[in-house]
């Protein structure tokens, strides 16, 4: 059987950034992808990114992905799996993989899960209509495959989804007909929902989806105000046209391979429902097993990649690998602290002080 | 900035268009002390604490502070900024603008960021946006800067009404426009 010193499961920005952290430290990684590209969500973000220079902020996402794929590709202790789906985890450290050419068993001293988030539906009349898409799948079409998901969008949820892919929707030369937010304040960064008003799409908050409209596909969508405590007011329904109803209403963990493996799982809301307990070097309640990026708490890209830097710097060192191997888990940590230290980062701090609080036994 | 203590104003936190409060000041710190030449000068309408740094490397005049904390809202010395726009291109949220309201005798000057096909071409006419993408009047391109790289924003000047230095924040190309005067050139 095939074995390295660190197996990594997904290679978005947390994922990459932990193999060539534990690659760095000359650890053998193999870093499985399910998809036939490295990157992610990242190979779709076509605008700068914020953080700290220190993570590349003001560097467009797509970039940032070249970037760490050229540096994975430069890294001979990295063999790469793509096409690879992680199917589920033995206690004897093996990771079945199903390959193109048949199962695989892989024996992995250390593991490091970084799957991601999936996207959350939302439930009203007529969801199942062709026409109504996750904002991942418009920015897939649009920035992957280059085609046009409609003509004109409905997007639901002002967070930073919401916004960036409507700012995308509209370079495509697609119309954006209003972003819907039933909270009563825009999620997202306020520049991001500045450069779409500029644009000229309106936000509705207080605003959410009644049903969508139209029998075969969708053909527009009826919106309704919602009071103070999140219910419908009367008669103030109103119809939008539009052939696209955009779905940008939050992340949750993909965390199937957590339970599987049988770590301790704590539901924190803020870090969007179920997430592995994890202590400081990304560790979670099995010995062998860390977590980062959006499957160990949903978070910016950018510290994502400093939090998979975290883990691969943590599986590396745990197997006996030091080249300043605390000094540079320390300079990641304060990275961390930095980027969530303002009131954006309030509810990311808050959740882990839940999850922590929820203890790491059992 | 005083405004770093009183966070975006709810009009903001509600739309996502700055409001006269948080306009307000910004105006107040930009003005220049008495007896300064008055020009061209960055306006940095960045009014929420996000984790964002990159406009304090982006000035080589040192017009914004290095960053204590990323969270923190850009410090800016009106009296180091030549309004060159290096930040304008940088800035991740789109949100720096260069004002020269000394630009003509009647027309205020205009540095924007702007990320759509097709550019606007220089000496065109294209439609002024306010922050609310309402059309207020024709704008005059003077200059349109291509980036020097993938990670900064075309620049685009426009020269408008004086009184609009502080109203128009973007432009529209109006294709039909481009189409009929390139037609006419042929």
């Amino acid at each position: 059987m095939k074995s390295v010193e660190v197996a990594v499961v997904g290679a978005g920005p947390a994922g990459l950034s932990a193999a060539l952290a534990a690659a760095g430290q000359g650890a053998s990684v193999a870093l499985i992808e399910r998809d036939e590209r490295l990157g992610g969500q990242l190979v779709k973000q076509t605008h700068k990114f914020f953080g700290s220079e220190r993570q590349e902020a003001g560097v467009r996402g797509f970039v940032i992905a070249r970037g760490l794929a050229e540096a994975v590709a430069a890294e001979p202790a990295i063999e790469v799996r793509l096409s690879s789906t992680a199917l589920g985890y033995y206690t004897d450290k093996v990771v079945y993989l199903e390959e193109p050419d048949g199962l695989v068993k892989l024996r992995a001293e250390r593991t490091i899960i970084t799957t991601g988030a999936a996207e959350r539906m939302l439930a009203f009349p007529g969801n199942d209509l062709p026409g109504v898409y996750g904002a991942g799948a418009v920015q897939t079409l649009m920035n992957v495959h280059a085609v046009r998901p409609g003509s004109r969008v409905l997007m639901v949820g002002a967070g930073n989804i919401g916004l960036i892919v409507s700012y995308q929707l509209l370079q495509a030369r697609v119309e954006v007909a209003a972003v819907l937010e039933a909270a009563p304040h825009v999620g997202g960064y306020l520049v991001h929902a500045a450069k779409i008003r500029r644009a000229g799409v309106p936000i509705l908050v207080s605003h959410s989806v009644k049903e969508a409209l139209g029998e075969r596909e969708v053909r527009g969508v009826v919106v309704q105000r919602l009071d103070s405590a999140w219910k419908p007011v009367p008669e103030t329904e109103a119809t939008i046209v539009c052939d696209v109803i955009c779905l940008a209403t939050g992340l949750t963990p993909l965390t199937e391979l957590a339970w599987q493996v049988g770590c301790k799982m704590g539901y924190v809301p803020e870090l969007g429902g179920h997430v592995p307990w994890h202590d400081e070097d990304m560790r979670t309640t099995i010995e062998d097993i860390y977590v980062a990026g959006d499957c160990s708490g949903v978070e910016e890209a950018s510290a994502a990649m400093v939090g998979g830097r975290l883990a691969g710097l943590s599986a590396a060192a745990s197997l006996g690998h030091d080249r300043r191997v605390a000094e540079m888990k320390e300079v990641a940590r304060e990275e961390l602290a930095a980027l969530r230290a303002g009131p954006t980062g309030d509810k990311i701090r808050k959740g882990l002080a839940r999850l922590r609080g929820a203890g790491g036994s059992g | 900035m005083s405004e770093s203590r009183l966070g975006p104003s709810e009009t903001l936190r509600r739309t996502g268009v700055p409001a006269e409060a948080d306009l307000d000041g910004l105006k107040s710190a930009l003005a220049r002390p008495a007896g300064m030449v008055a020009g061209p000068m960055a306006v940095l309408e960045c009014f929420q604490r996000i984790p964002c740094d990159p406009c304090a490397s982006s000035c080589k005049r040192g017009a914004i502070a290095p960053f204590a904390d990323i969270n923190d809202l850009p410090a800016f010395d009106p009296e180091k900024c030549n309004g060159c726009g290096l930040c304008v291109a940088r800035c991740p949220g789109l949100a720096i603008f260069v004002v020269d309201e000394t630009f003509g005798p009647d027309e205020a000057l205009i540095k924007l960021a702007y990320e759509f096909l097709p550019l606007p071409e220089r000496d065109g006419v294209v439609a002024a946006l306010d922050r609310e993408g309402r059309p207020t009047g024709q704008a005059r391109v003077v200059r349109v800067q291509r980036p020097k790289s993938k990670d900064e924003s075309t620049v685009v000047w426009v020269a408008v009404p004086k009184s609009l230095a502080w109203v128009v924040r973007s432009i529209r190309v109006e294709e039909g426009r481009l189409a009929q005067e390139a037609s006419r050139e042929s």
